[in-house]
């Protein structure tokens, strides 16, 4: 088996504060592997410097054996994402939200057309392909982005907490495609989640971070050997501890009430 | 290309399909035209400066271009708030096409703006004085869209949130238009107040309208044509190498 991605010491610091604390790990090709901590963990600072957002304070980050600093169009080739927030554009209407994404990853035309009725057909939504995506519910919206994820046909789809106020049909129907695409073309999936059942169900190995940290990596009855427990919930617990983290104030919602205000 | 285009559309998709927006910024030049034009007029013409309405549209005409462009750069920091700007970010295209699309995009919504906002002038009763220096006109509108299109990208690109934008509005962008000769003439002022003028670019664009329209400028054409162009040049590097270092 070869590594699709290595991270050796990867750390990242914003000012004094390290988000990230020095991490390593490797994730096979074709593996399923879920980072599993609460908020404010690291999680999505480490998606971020995996797919070329964030410059890493320091360590080594390999993405299908290119380097993001300085190969970063060609690492950005290699992935899907699903981002925490939503990151489509609400004023488009579902098909050219797909459209750009094809044109931004050089998708031929004569491809594009078929790949696009395809993956919208498969995440239900072909019918409403014509709608502003203003409109949609919050399931829809991630089921499109799944599919835009998938569209260039990614080697690596990465995940940030992709289910998260999610209804549990629309998160069972959600990982359905994933896996689906994950056995057919042997794509690699990195996944965030704080819910244990999805870890323990989805990913193959399993990294428990809190604080910046990876306190524990293995598949989840490793974890639960190691911490002598029999949920995957109580080995989390034993490992990162009873105390509750906070969600940042939420940002978004700030700017929704300036948009607002300003007439948009 | 292809990024540039499809970067393009996407601005002007969003600006056709926000009717209210449209139709509020209409509301803004029609109302300075008619309340400066027909208020100020009597004074304007007894002070033997001709005729007001005439000197005025093509200040009224690039205050919109200025406006909607300043706006359409800023767009940035929406789509940067709404997530948007991470799916552009993570694709594998430079971020000089991104900047480029999206400016090119930006200054043709403000172009079209000026062009309606000129056609009401019209309708408002300014006369061009040469239907054949129209291009020269175009030109002129061109290259203020694309200025404040890159200028307001800049800013955007600088800026984390909303929060420094009122500041600057009152700081930046109302100075520019009040001190740029859209109002009043450029000649004759006190000598810091000028000294102030010549260094606001919309002066100069504005100056080139009126050249072309109604064939009063103070500088030459070739003047006001090359300092837009530099500074235009300018803004859109320093967009770019701005832009490459957003971290997200
Ligand atoms: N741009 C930033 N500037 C300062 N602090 C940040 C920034 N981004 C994230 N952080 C902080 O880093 C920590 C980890 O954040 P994050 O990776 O989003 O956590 P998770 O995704 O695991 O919930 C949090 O304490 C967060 O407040
Ligand atoms: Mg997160």
């Amino acid at each position: 088996m070869e590594a699709i991605i290595k991270v050796e010491n990867l750390i990242k610091k914003f000012s004094s504060f390290t988000a990230v604390d020095n991490i390593s790990f490797n994730i096979e090709k074709g593996e399923r592997f879920a980072f599993l901590g609460p908020n404010g963990a690291g999680k999505s600072t480490t998606i971020k410097m995996l797919t070329t957002l964030l410059d890493p304070t320091s360590g080594t980050i390999e993405i299908n054996s290119y380097n993001p600093n300085k190969n970063k169009d060609l690492v950005r080739k290699s992935f899907g994402i699903v981002f925490q927030d939503p990151s489509l554009d609400d004023d488009l209407t579902a098909l050219e939200n797909m459209e750009y994404h094809a044109v931004l990853y050089n998708i031929p035309a004569n491809l594009r057309k078929k790949r696009i009725e395809d993956l919208l057909n498969f995440v239900e939504l072909w019918d409403r392909r014509n709608d502003l995506v203003k409109n949609f519910s919050g399931g829809m919206k991630r089921r499109l982005e799944i599919a835009r994820g998938l569209l260039h046909h990614p080697k690596i789809l990465f995940l940030d907490e992709p289910t998260l106020g999610l209804d549990p049909q629309t998160r069972n129907h959600m990982w359905n495609y994933i896996k689906d695409v994950n056995n057919k073309e042997e794509m690699t999936v990195f996944f965030t989640t704080h819910y244990m059942e999805e870890a323990e169900k989805m990913a193959q190995r399993i990294a428990i971070i809190d604080k910046g940290k990876i306190i524990a990596m293995g598949t989840a009855e490793e974890l639960k050997k190691k911490t002598d427990t029999k949920t995957l919930e109580d080995a989390f617990l034993k490992l990162t501890g009873h105390e509750i983290r906070e969600e940042e104030a939420g940002g978004i919602d700030r700017m929704r009430m300036m948009r607002r205000m300003h007439g948009r | 290309m292809k990024v540039v285009y499809i970067l393009w559309l996407r601005q002007l998709k969003k600006y056709v399909r926000s009717r209210s927006r449209i139709i509020g910024s209409l509301g803004q030049p029609v109302l300075f035209l008619i309340a400066f034009g027909f208020g100020f007029g009597p004074v304007f013409q007894r002070a033997g400066q001709g005729n007001y309405i005439n000197f005025l549209a093509p200040g009224i005409i690039l205050m919109s271009v200025l406006f909607t462009a300043i706006f359409s750069g800023i767009d940035l920091i929406w789509d940067r708030q709404f997530g948007f700007l991470k799916e552009t970010m993570v694709a594998p295209v430079s971020r000089f096409e991104i900047m480029l699309g999206k400016t090119a995009g930006g200054a043709t919504v403000a172009m079209i703006q000026g062009i309606v906002v000129f056609l009401l002038t019209l309708i408002i009763g300014f006369r061009p004085h040469n239907i054949a220096m129209l291009p020269t006109a175009f030109l002129f509108l061109v290259l203020v869209a694309l200025l404040f299109t890159s200028l307001g990208t800049v800013i955007a690109s600088t800026l984390e949130d909303m929060q420094g934008f009122q500041l600057i509005m009152n700081f930046l962008v109302m100075p520019i238009f009040f001190l740029s000769g859209a109002l009043f003439p450029l000649n004759g002022l006190p000598s810091a107040l000028a000294l102030v003028t010549r260094i606001d670019p919309l002066a100069y664009g504005i100056d080139g309208l009126r050249g072309a329209l109604i064939g009063q400028n103070i500088f030459s054409l070739t003047t006001d044509l090359s300092i837009l162009l530099v500074i235009t040049l300018v803004l859109l590097l320093l967009g770019s190498y701005l832009f490459e270092r957003i971290q997200i």
